[in-house]
């Protein structure tokens, strides 16, 4: 790709990209949103939030603990303690930890 | 408008621990595009017009393969179809704005600006809107930036034994935990999750927007089967 083609393409996908972010934003005027268009818009957060979510703790890459991820586990205790918490530091700090832990026992017993 | 410090402090305060995965994830962004042999400069400048990580990972690794312009188009279409999605969310609360404040916060929305915000919003409606969402949005956009500078001049930093990517699924979970508010969002959740996790094989991210869009769906209509209690009165009901 040449240097002229590449930053055509980064700035076609700078516009596509704003063009999305842009959209209800910048029309909204012109669109009004049925009842149930903003029932639905109540559920964006947790579906997409879990779709961006889900399966990332299945990538492969991290420590094999047999069949089982050791990104899955760390991920399931850093949910709990997301759920109790609410807290983005305890989160991260358990999930990490916790597989840093199963990543040396792993490596340990492989 | 008059700029409200306290409204952008609160809302990097709320965003600060975030950091902590954003600059790995910025940083291995950076690395990559230098692998596929994209200069610093392209990388920067593909990180000031694109900024949005997931998918400028996925056009780097197309471009890695000699993928065409379609292609990667279409890609960024798709990966960043929830974008639009935000921008529906976030519209009414952002409608007293002109509107070329409101494509300059278009252009800094983020996966974690739109949650951080939405939640706030409606916790808090009287929150001036504007500072706290750029509170959010502004201090990444310049880590993005930094971030995939330095990985993009330096290369890898960090040894990937580290396992440092694992704390972008880590935030988001922190982010989702808050987010699922009853049984229909816990619906919504599992359904979304769940689909974009059966369906991560097909290309173009497609499992993401699948499962978003029925994870969505499900919520819904599990609203009408789950809650016949009224409906709490919004804000942006209200606001019109």
């Amino acid at each position: 790709m040449s240097p002229t083609e590449t930053w055509t393409l980064f700035a076609a996908m700078g516009l596509v990209t704003l063009a999305l972010r842009a959209s209800f934003v910048l029309l909204q005027e012109r669109l009004s949103f049925a009842p149930i268009v903003r029932r639905a818009l109540t559920y964006v957060p947790p579906a997409v939030l879990a779709a961006i979510v889900a399966p990332a703790l299945f990538s492969s890459g991290a420590a094999s603990l047999g069949p089982v991820d050791a990104r899955l586990p760390a991920a399931l205790v850093a949910l709990a303690v997301a759920w109790r918490t609410k807290s983005v530091l305890a989160t991260l700090g358990a999930g990490m930890t916790l597989l840093w832990a199963l990543t040396a026992v792993a490596a340990r017993v492989g | 408008m008059t700029f409200s410090r306290s409204a952008f402090l609160s809302g990097f305060r709320d965003v600060a621990p975030m950091m902590l995965g954003v600059a790995p994830f910025g940083m291995i962004t950076g690395v990559s595009a230098a692998s596929v042999g994209l200069s610093p400069l392209e990388a920067i400048g593909m990180s000031v017009l694109v900024f949005a990580g997931a998918s400028q990972l996925a056009a780097i690794a197309l471009i890695g393969q000699g993928a065409g312009v379609a292609v990667i188009l279409l890609t960024t279409f798709m990966v960043n179809l929830r974008m639009a999605m935000y921008s529906a969310s976030l519209a009414p609360w952002l409608r007293p704005l002109s509107a070329p404040a409101r494509t300059g916060l278009a252009y800094l929305m983020t996966d974690q600006a739109y949650a951080f915000s939405i939640l706030r919003f409606r916790r808090e409606p009287g929150t001036p809107r504007r500072d706290y969402y750029l509170g959010v949005a502004a201090p990444l956009w310049l880590l993005w930036q930094v971030a995939t500078a330095l990985g993009a001049v330096a290369g890898a930093q960090v040894p990937p034994s580290w396992q440092l990517d694992f704390a972008i699924p880590l935030t988001f979970l922190a982010l989702l935990a808050p987010a699922v508010r009853d049984r229909p969002g816990l619906l919504a959740a599992v359904v979304g999750g769940g689909l974009a996790l059966a369906l991560r094989g097909l290309p173009f991210n497609l499992g993401l927007v699948v499962g978003s869009l029925l994870g969505i769906a499900a919520g819904t209509v599990a609203e009408r089967w789950w809650a016949p209690a009224p409906p709490p009165v919004r804000t942006e009901d209200r606001a019109r």
